[in-house]
């Protein structure tokens, strides 16, 4: 993947194939304290115990066969490599949190990439699933939820193709504006 | 207008909106609209998937045209990613492979709009595939 946003999108529909009704993405951008935490949890089917280990774990699992996937190990190669980590816990039929941390002073860093597209695409792209997304930049906090979105949109749906770029935009201006308030913060 | 911020501007945009939205739901039901699903595997989204979405989500508005995109998981169809199964009302679901914004260009103007075949349509054998 070539931006943390596309990896996201990818953990994410891990959680929609566990079924999951509600999941809960958050970033959490520390410059100060050279970290970058994307936290991923769901009420989906979750995992046993031997399975997390599979996942979590490239060169056992992942290259044999091709029925275990390659999402998960890519994730954790590109957050190591920076010197992050990536934790999962999982309960099954509780549902499941992935951690991946990253250093982004480190030249293997990937850039966030373009979160706002994504998040507007899974959302208008699963009108079922209820989605809460928190981004923090240095501290300053955007939280955009489809439970108050869909009251506001009342009986027209938040996946209705006219209503997409809109999310997005929403979801880009005040990015921006938690990115200038940080760079308030820094100085 | 100004840029969309808050949950009062998008209030307001829906409404401006609904008239539009409205005659649209009234009038037709949805299986009346066509119906794509964009492969949304590492693989789908390692080779361009999201940009294929945005691209058919945006067009398909912009030429006015009934549609309903969702995302699903793995169609079975790595080497021909990015995939998207395309479902035109009353007809049998087509999954196209090696889709970029070019092909998704053809297959809204030739395939969607005037029921035309295009190149890049892969035999469909994945509902057996678990
Ligand atoms: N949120 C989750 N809830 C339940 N099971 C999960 C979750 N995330 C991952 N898994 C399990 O771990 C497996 C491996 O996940 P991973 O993302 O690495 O690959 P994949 O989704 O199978 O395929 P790919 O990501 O390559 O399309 C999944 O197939 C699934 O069984
Ligand atoms: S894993 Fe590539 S299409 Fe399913
Ligand atoms: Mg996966």
């Amino acid at each position: 993947m070539k931006d943390i946003a596309l990896h996201i999108l990818d953990i994410i529909q891990n959680s929609i194939v566990a079924k999951a009704t509600l999941i809960e993405i958050s970033i959490d951008e520390d410059f100060v304290n050279d970290s970058i935490l994307v936290t991923i949890k769901d009420n989906g089917c979750g995992m046993s115990k031997k399975m997390i280990e599979k996942v979590s774990d490239p060169y056992t699992t992942s290259r044999t066969t091709r029925k275990v996937g390659l999402g998960i190990p890519l994730l954790k190669q590109n957050a190591d490599r920076t010197g992050g980590y990536l934790s999962i816990k999982s309960e099954l039929e509780i549902g499941t949190t992935l951690i991946a941390s990253f250093k982004p002073s480190n030249i293997d860093c990937l850039p966030m990439g373009d979160i706002a597209g994504v998040i507007s695409l899974t959302v208008s792209g699963n009108p079922s699933i209820d989605f809460i997304y928190n981004h923090k930049i240095n501290g300053n906090l955007y939280t955009f939820s489809t439970i108050e979105v869909k009251k506001v949109l009342g009986d027209v749906s938040i996946g209705d193709p006219s209503i997409s770029v809109y999310l997005k935009e929403m979801i880009q201006t005040n990015l921006e504006e938690i990115q200038i308030d940080s760079i308030g913060y820094k100085t | 207008m100004a840029k969309i911020k808050s949950l009062d501007d998008l209030r307001m945009m829906k409404e401006s909106l609904q008239s539009k939205i409205n005659l649209r739901e009234k009038g037709e039901d949805p299986g009346s609209h066509v119906q794509i699903k964009v492969a949304m595997a590492t693989c789908g989204i390692a080779s361009g998937a999201k940009t294929v979405m945005e691209f058919m989500m945006e067009e398909l508005e912009k030429r006015g045209i009934e549609s309903v995109i969702t995302q699903t998981g793995c169609m079975g169809y790595c080497f021909a990613e990015p995939t998207i199964e395309v479902k035109l009302p009353g007809k049998e679901p087509v999954v196209f492979g090696y889709v970029d914004n070019k092909k998704a260009d053809e297959i809204i103007e030739k395939y969607i709009k005037n029921g035309e075949l295009v190149d890049g349509i892969i035999p469909m054998n994945y509902e057996t595939i678990e």
